[in-house]
């Protein structure tokens, strides 16, 4: 596995392993252990294992990422309507409480499963993989994992999904890239939303939006929609489809795909696992 | 703030390698931490302290080690240090630049008594 496979070593720590190898006494007598692994080694290893799991089913699972009342959840409405079961999507929904985003989901014909993270900020890998259970993967083309309202924390958890999307809506301010770098460097896409206000919002610009996001040194596209007239919809959906047809290639070529910046585990656990057991997550199945 | 949920997954890797060298006390645990990581260093030595009560690890040090930013640029091929929100090339302005340094959040090694 990956504790041994000499994956976790980068430009930026191989120097270590050449003064003195893994195992080194210290001056105190003590033992050192070289480990080099990801912080969140635990949370990397169950999202490779969903990524397989994806891959196993062929599914896109698209992160959604913003801050709260951005708009995840009406875009998601929208996306559904404008798609007219063009392709097959499923919601993992994660909210602090309620089943509210899910049942809304719900009403638009397509299945939707609500994680309740209590006090937790994030989804991480463990939560969406329960989720996983709750879910039949067989008839989706995309999986969209719409992460709890937050800029900071849910940039730092894999969950095993292919692409980001961080939302900005053009209420919130067009500096939040250079505020929140983190979440916004890890985007493969930037959605700017409700732009049907910004005849009322002169302070927002979006092309300083997109500035500060290449100050990032972030190359993602950046799309400008409104969920509520329908403007920018098409190029949207259209991104979907392009991404659903590379993820395809991907899988024939015997690849996969990854978030832009994966947290760094995750990027460390590209390589094969093989002889990795699927399990299956028939909704039925009990853990 | 995720800072103890980090830590819990210190402690679970800890515990861990501590098993497999049939060490009883872990005294020293090394990481390197960059800032594009997400993960705050004052929050997550905070945290440390409440998360290591009780295990394996109650007395151990976490030795922080802070890794700056560091790009090379696609364009110039200069190495430069950068900001987070301000990763472009030191030398000619590019915004194309690659990550060499920064984002670490590694569990570099640990020390163990027997």
């Amino acid at each position: 596995m990956c504790d041994t496979c000499g994956c976790n070593i980068t430009s930026g720590n191989e120097h270590f392993l050449q003064e003195g190898g893994k195992l080194a006494q210290t001056e105190s007598g003590r033992e050192a252990v070289e480990v080099l692994q990801g912080l969140l080694h635990e949370n990397d290893h169950q999202a490779s294992h969903n990524r397989d799991h994806f891959d196993h089913h062929q599914v896109l699972a698209i992160n959604l990422m913003s801050s709260p009342g951005s708009g995840k959840t009406s875009l998601l409405e929208a996306t559904i309507e404008a798609l007219n079961g063009e392709l097959r999507v499923g919601v993992v929904e994660g909210d602090l409480e309620t089943e509210n985003d899910a049942n809304r989901i719900r009403q638009k014909g397509v299945p939707a499963h609500q994680i309740s993270t209590g006090s937790a900020c994030h989804l991480d890998a463990h939560m969406v993989h329960d989720a996983l259970h709750h879910m039949a993967l067989e008839p989706l083309d995309i999986l969209f994992i719409e992460n709890v309202g937050n800029l900071v924390c849910p940039a730092s958890f894999d969950l095993g999904h292919h692409r980001n999307i961080t939302l900005l809506s053009v209420t919130e301010g067009d500096d939040k890239p250079a505020k929140y770098p983190v979440i916004f460097r890890a985007a493969n896409l930037m959605l700017l939303t409700k732009v049907d206000l910004l005849p009322y919002l002169e302070e927002f610009d979006p092309a300083r939006a997109e500035h500060y996001l290449r100050h990032l040194s972030n190359p993602a596209e950046v799309i400008s929609l409104s969920a509520k007239d329908g403007t920018g919809l098409e190029p949207w959906i259209e991104w979907l489809r392009s991404e659903l047809s590379h993820y395809r290639e991907a899988l024939t070529a015997g690849s996969t795909l990854h978030p832009a910046i994966a947290p760094e585990g995750a990027v460390q656990h590209q390589h094969n696992h093989e002889g990795h057991q699927h399990h299956n997550h028939n909704q039925s199945e009990t853990r | 703030m995720h800072e103890l949920s980090v830590c819990q997954s210190i402690l679970s890797q800890v515990e861990t390698v501590a098993e497999e060298n049939s060490a009883t006390t872990v005294s020293l645990i090394h990481l390197q931490i960059g800032p594009l990581s997400g993960v705050e260093v004052p929050l997550l030595k905070n945290a440390w302290t409440i998360a290591r009560a009780d295990t394996l690890a109650s007395e151990a040090e976490l030795e922080i080690e802070e890794m700056p930013i560091t790009i090379r640029c696609s364009q110039c091929g200069q190495v430069s240090r950068a900001k987070v929100n301000r990763m472009i090339c030191g030398q000619c302005g590019e915004w194309r630049t690659q990550l060499i340094s920064g984002d670490e959040m590694l569990l570099r090694s640990i020390e163990l008594e027997k």
